[in-house]
């Protein structure tokens, strides 16, 4: 249990999909107009997530490695239309206002992430956790972002109205708002040095900052491990010689002490 | 002998202009425009008047102010002394309908100068004109009040706008030629008389200021695309003239499409953006959505100004020609 309560820490804050490893920009932009949309983009993607990842799980011994990309994206297909036809029929505006968005869940690649490092590794529970963490993490941050685009280009958030139409800049509910706001986010967390992809604290030895779960299966990820690999080789090597010489260093200095000694007798 | 020869590397004769002086030369440019833009706002009434002067002097002082407060922030060289933040201010200005609250260029001011100017590192490094991104970015914030024009106390629509609704007979009943060369039309406070920005734009002319390619070859592509895909049949002359006259074609030709950091510096790349311009100007007045292109056509040519320079870079003296 401590196990999926960690998961769910770690999708909500430390790896937050959209704030920390910025996974799945694209609905992100595109439909956080309003904090409702937002919210329930996140949760439809939610849903999904949960799903997915428990099946994938339950799944994992039986996809051969080479398919498995494939196998994921039609169990995550399959999630995605229950998902899609559910909204249509009991919130048909939610998905006039969704659009689009809700079958190009299937490739959100937040999911297949999730799938590729967490749910085809570890045990139902877990990735259960993961699930809800990540999907809950991604829904906080679209109400977050939504709602402050819908503060400033239309004056509410939830669509309760507080601020008078005059005072509306429309911008910030149209296409260019959403990267304005990233945008200042981005910059904010740059500015005070919080964990995101583009900003590790540790700072790794690899260029594009090392955020490995994201590239898993790819060949650069394959790359790195032999590089560190060699690396890791190279360093026992030195250790082993060092050590090596220490030790003939030492016996050479015992042969000494034993020779002076056979002199001073 | 105690004057110090200093041999310095070259260049070794300097010109007397520099940014300041070129700034404060599109000022005066401006001047005749402001000044008859006012006195049609105050012919609206006495308060329309006031709100102009209003409006102008509240965007150079949020210009002015939005950089010195964004360059103290970042610990930068502060240069509100080049006056290059007032001219965005004022030209943003002159592109607001008299009878808008002025906060909203306000906005627009702090959007144009802070994001559009210094987060791409100030004065030479933005890639798009700052005055007219923020008059888009007002534009599409605040439509309404943006677009709604007034002439004697009632609602009216700008000479091109009613071109566009309801065709040039109509259009030329209300308004003739002779008052959009003079100005007595509804329109943005700088944009409206075309005699008194063509006399700015001779003023900078002469001081060489700007060179003829760029407003030249926009203006005559405009009227050329006018005549040949004019909705009221083909060379019609009227109808030519009320698309170089009617909107803000003139004053964005000389004043906003030859700002020096986002026009090609190439004397053929300056034509073939002129060319450009008039091209998107006509396509977005003739057969877009809105009556007015002349602001999206300039910033979007901005963005082809490097491609522009690429291709039309000229051959060195002494050196063959590919």
């Amino acid at each position: 249990m401590n196990k999926f309560v960690a998961r769910i820490y770690n999708g909500i804050i430390k790896e937050n999909p959209t704030f920390v490893l910025m996974l799945g920009m694209c609905p992100t932009l595109a439909v956080t107009t309003s904090a409702i949309n937002g919210l329930s983009m996140g949760l439809s993607t939610t849903v999904v997530l949960i799903l997915s990842n428990m099946v994938i799980s339950l799944m994992r011994k039986i996809i051969p490695d080479k398919v498995r990309i494939p196998a994921f994206i039609v169990i995550v297909a399959s999630f995605v239309t229950m998902v899609q036809l559910l909204i249509k029929g009991f919130l048909p505006d939610l998905d006039k206002a969704l659009g689009l968005y809700i079958p190009l869940i299937v490739v959100n690649c937040i999911i297949l992430g999730r799938a590729e490092s967490c749910a085809s590794k570890c045990g139902v529970v877990e990735s259960a956790g993961d699930g809800i963490g990540m999907g809950l993490g991604f829904s906080v941050a679209l109400t977050c972002i939504g709602a402050v685009r819908e503060i400033l280009g239309a004056g509410a958030v939830f669509g309760f109205q507080f601020i008078p139409e005059t005072f509306h800049i429309s911008i910030f509910v149209l296409a260019p708002g959403a990267f304005f706001v990233l945008a200042c986010l981005q910059a904010l967390q740059n500015k005070f040095k919080a964990p995101s992809a583009t900003n590790t604290v540790e700072g790794s030895s690899i260029a594009c900052g090392g955020n490995c779960a994201a590239c898993a299966g790819k060949i650069c990820a394959s790359n790195q491990k032999k590089l560190d690999d060699i690396k890791a080789e190279a360093e026992a090597k030195a250790a082993a010689e060092k050590a090596a010489k220490a030790k003939a260093a030492a016996e050479a200095k015992a042969a000494k002490a034993a020779a002076e000694a056979k002199k001073s007798e | 002998m105690n004057k110090k020869l200093n041999v310095s590397a070259s260049p070794h004769v300097r010109s007397k202009d520099s940014t300041s002086s070129i700034m404060r030369d599109v000022v005066i440019a401006m001047v005749p425009a402001a000044v008859l833009g006012i006195f049609n706002a105050f012919k609206m009434g006495t308060s329309v008047g006031i709100n102009a002067i209003l409006i102008i002097a509240v965007c150079i002082a949020v210009s002015v102010l939005a950089e010195y407060v964004y360059e103290k922030g970042m610990k930068k060289p502060i240069t509100i002394g080049d006056y290059s933040a007032a001219v965005t201010g004022l030209i943003l200005a002159l592109n607001m309908p008299p009878y808008i609250a002025p906060w909203i260029p306000a906005i627009g001011c702090v959007f144009a100068i802070v994001i559009v100017k210094q987060l791409y590192g100030g004065l030479g490094q933005n890639f798009m004109n700052p005055a007219l991104a923020g008059r888009c970015f007002l534009l599409i914030s605040f439509a309404g009040p943006m677009t709604q024009f007034f002439a004697d106390g009632v609602s009216a629509a700008t000479p091109l706008a009613e071109l566009k609704a309801n065709g040039l007979a109509s259009m030329l009943g209300q308004y003739s030629l002779t008052d959009m060369a003079t100005g007595m039309i509804p329109g943005t406070i700088g944009e409206t008389s075309a005699i008194a920005l063509l006399v700015g734009a001779a003023y900078m002319l002469y001081k060489k200021v700007i060179s003829w390619r760029i407003p030249v070859t926009y203006i005559a592509t405009v009227a050329v695309f006018a005549l040949i895909f004019g909705a009221d049949g083909m060379f019609n002359f009227q109808y030519m003239l009320a698309h170089v006259l009617g909107g803000g074609l003139i004053f964005g030709a000389f004043f906003m499409a030859t700002d020096y950091v986002t026009s090609p510096i190439t004397p053929n790349g300056q034509i073939v953006f002129g060319i450009c311009l008039g091209l998107l100007t006509g396509i977005f007045r003739i057969f877009g959505g809105s009556a007015e292109g002349v602001s999206y056509a300039i910033i979007f040519c901005n963005l082809l100004v490097p491609l522009i320079e690429k291709f039309t870079m000229p051959v060195p003296f002494g050196k063959e020609k590919k």
